[in-house]
């Protein structure tokens, strides 16, 4: 700490010792380069990309890529989601039981009640919206970890979907444009995920909201001390949450036509999470990057594909995903380490 | 070196109306059983720096609370530019034009500088999608820091790299940044080295010359003399010495807090050292 008060002189006035301006603006660019957490898990992407190209035949190929998307485009929506929500400090459990029941919600609106699907599509989200603002509420009000709210959410909706169904899966198959719009094309769920995530990317780095959310999950006492409405902030990300899930669960359901209660939807919850921490967003708040959980969504995908095309056991892939998590983590702290060292030396 | 007196500064805005900008009357307040403040009476007076001294628990903190709207005094009244205010919480008495600079800053470590300074009150464009205007943030920040003398070299830096001594530079200029009438400082020269605080005291020293009206809270009769013009001092819930700067000294200072706590042990107030 004394280290760094002498390295970091404020009002001495004159940056005497500074070097050309031309090298710091390039060095500066560079480090902050560098500093980026979502870096390592970017160079983990193409190392295994090209690891999965060059030793085998049926990766680069166009119907693996559509597979690989269509199995990494929820794990991104649901890690943007997550991402945001980390970053004020919680944690939604409930997001892939979110997941696997608004797309019951829409087959019941639609198929039982006979309303159009564009509006039993609506009303499903909205009420998606509706369960995170539940989720937001018991957690500031209750002022209880949103582990355990949404841990308690996650088995009562999930009670919720087994009781309305029966147990039973159904069946929603669409045709022409519109389904093909929602889920049907090949492509169209990758490209929805690049939409929430672009649009979340910009609510989280550029938004007033997003400077809020972090201001909220980076120093909780000093954001409320700043005026900052951090439950309001804080429900809004749960509710932000339950949506896209929703989102990326209905367009899921509709591409593989199945709607299966017997399903909980804590694998899409965990990949989802695991995706958002080794893309460099902490557990601790205050610190999210929607690039970094996509990237990690990308990670898992390339993953779980490849292993499965070089004809690793699907046991394997859990074994894989851990190490993969403790490796980025472990990557990521040392990384970040070393980048604060290097600044303090050059601040000098 | 012992400041100079009110009437060597630059008035502060709007210098023309009352003398004092911050009359605290007979205030009050009782936690439970507990007299925190007996009736307290304080003058501010515009562009002057006022010490507030006191031990802990003589009510300091609770004073204050009062003063930045946190709390509401039992009996009492505050004028605020000769008008009586009613503070309803800190965020109405942010409104009023009385901003406090806590202990622990409130400064998000997380976002770089320049978010801190417009943190709540960041400019947007895009209308409804309220887009954070980073290029306007940076430029009005390095602007405002330079004009108080603050020299960051990167304003793009978290906070969470600057030092104690910055980050306090930080959280008053943030406070600072809008018109404030009365700038509240919390201990600001706590847990700082001797560089660290010489910083902090230039920072105050360059606001009061602005004209800005201060009070300032702290432990270190060195640094207070140095700082204020005027020095009160709380005990029991009372302001039991008030005395301009250049009418004291720290030889007084320090001889009056000595001969005060002797006496109160003797009256029996307060525990002396233990007998063997």
């Amino acid at each position: 700490m004394a280290e760094q008060a002498t390295a970091v002189q404020a009002t001495s006035g004159a940056p005497s010792a500074a070097p050309p301006a031309h090298w710091t603006t390039v060095a500066h660019e560079l480090r902050r380069l560098i500093e980026r957490r979502e870096i390592a898990i970017f160079l983990v992407a193409i190392a295994l990309f090209l690891y999965f190209w060059t030793s085998t035949t049926a990766f680069a190929t166009y119907d693996n890529f559509v597979t690989l998307t269509q199995f990494l485009a929820p794990i991104a929506v649901i890690g943007a989601g997550e991402a945001v929500l980390l970053t004020v400090g919680e944690v939604d459990l409930s997001a892939g039981t979110a997941f696997v029941f608004f797309p019951f919600v829409v087959y019941f609106l639609w198929a039982n009640a006979g309303l159009p699907l564009v509006a039993a599509i609506l009303v499903s989200l909205v009420t998606a919206a509706c369960f995170g603002a539940i989720n937001g509420l018991l957690t500031t009000l209750l002022d209880l970890p949103s582990f355990v709210t949404t841990l308690g959410t996650l088995f009562a909706l999930d009670g919720v979907m087994l009781i309305t169904s029966n147990g039973v899966q159904e069946t929603m198959a669409l045709s022409g444009t519109g389904g093909s719009v929602l889920g049907n094309y090949g492509w169209s769920e990758i490209l929805w995920a690049l939409g929430f995530t672009a649009a979340v990317y910009v609510l989280l780095h550029h938004t007033r909201f997003g400077s809020h959310a972090t201001a909220t999950g980076g120093n909780l006492v000093g954001a409320a001390e700043a005026g900052l409405p951090v439950r309001r902030v804080k429900i809004w990300c749960f509710m932000l949450v339950s949506f896209v899930s929703a989102f990326a669960g209905i367009i899921d359901a509709i591409r593989i036509t199945t709607l299966d209660p017997g399903n909980d939807g804590t694998t899409e919850m965990f990949y989802a999470i695991a995706a958002a921490v080794i893309g460099g967003t902490s557990l601790m708040g205050g610190r999210g990057t929607i690039i970094g959980a996509a990237v990690g969504a990308i990670v898992l995908g390339i993953l779980y594909d490849g292993l499965y095309i070089k004809g690793v056991s699907a046991y394997y892939f859990q074994l894989v995903l851990g190490v993969a998590i403790l490796g980025a983590m472990a990557a990521n702290v040392q990384l970040r380490r070393a980048a604060m060292r290097r600044w303090r030396r050059l601040r000098r | 070196m012992t400041s100079p007196a009110t009437s060597a500064r630059t008035p502060g805005p709007g210098a023309a109306e009352t003398e004092n900008i911050l009359e605290v009357e007979h205030i009050s307040k009782s936690f439970g059983a507990v007299v925190a403040l007996r009736d307290v009476n304080l003058t501010l007076r515009r562009g002057e720096v006022l010490g507030l001294v006191g031990d802990n628990g003589a009510g300091k903190s609770t004073l204050c609370k009062i003063i930045c709207g946190f709390h509401r005094p039992d009996s009492g009244r505050i004028l605020l530019d000769g008008k009586e205010v009613h503070l309803r919480s800190v965020e109405d008495a942010r409104r009023h034009g009385i901003d406090t600079v806590y202990q622990d800053l409130a400064l998000v470590p997380q976002l770089p500088i320049y978010s801190n300074l417009f943190l709540g009150r960041e400019p947007t464009f895009g209308g409804p999608l309220r887009l954070l205007a980073r290029h306007k943030m940076r430029a009005q920040a390095k602007a405002y820091l330079d004009s108080i003398k603050v020299h960051i070299p990167d304003i793009d830096a978290e906070v969470e790299r600057l030092s104690g001594g910055q980050r306090q530079a930080i959280a008053v200029a943030r406070a600072t940044r809008q018109q404030v009438k009365v700038l509240l400082l919390d201990e600001p020269l706590a847990a700082m080295g001797a560089r660290e605080s010489a910083l902090i005291i230039d920072l105050v020293k360059g606001l009061a010359a602005a004209g800005q009206s201060m009070i300032v809270i702290d432990h270190n009769y060195t640094h207070l003399f140095e700082l204020c013009d005027r020095l009160a001092v709380l005990q029991n819930g009372v302001i039991a010495f008030d005395r301009l700067v250049s009418e004291t000294s720290l030889e007084e200072m320090t001889e009056y807090m000595v001969s005060e706590y002797r006496r109160q042990v003797e009256t029996g107030r307060v525990n002396g050292p233990a007998q063997p």
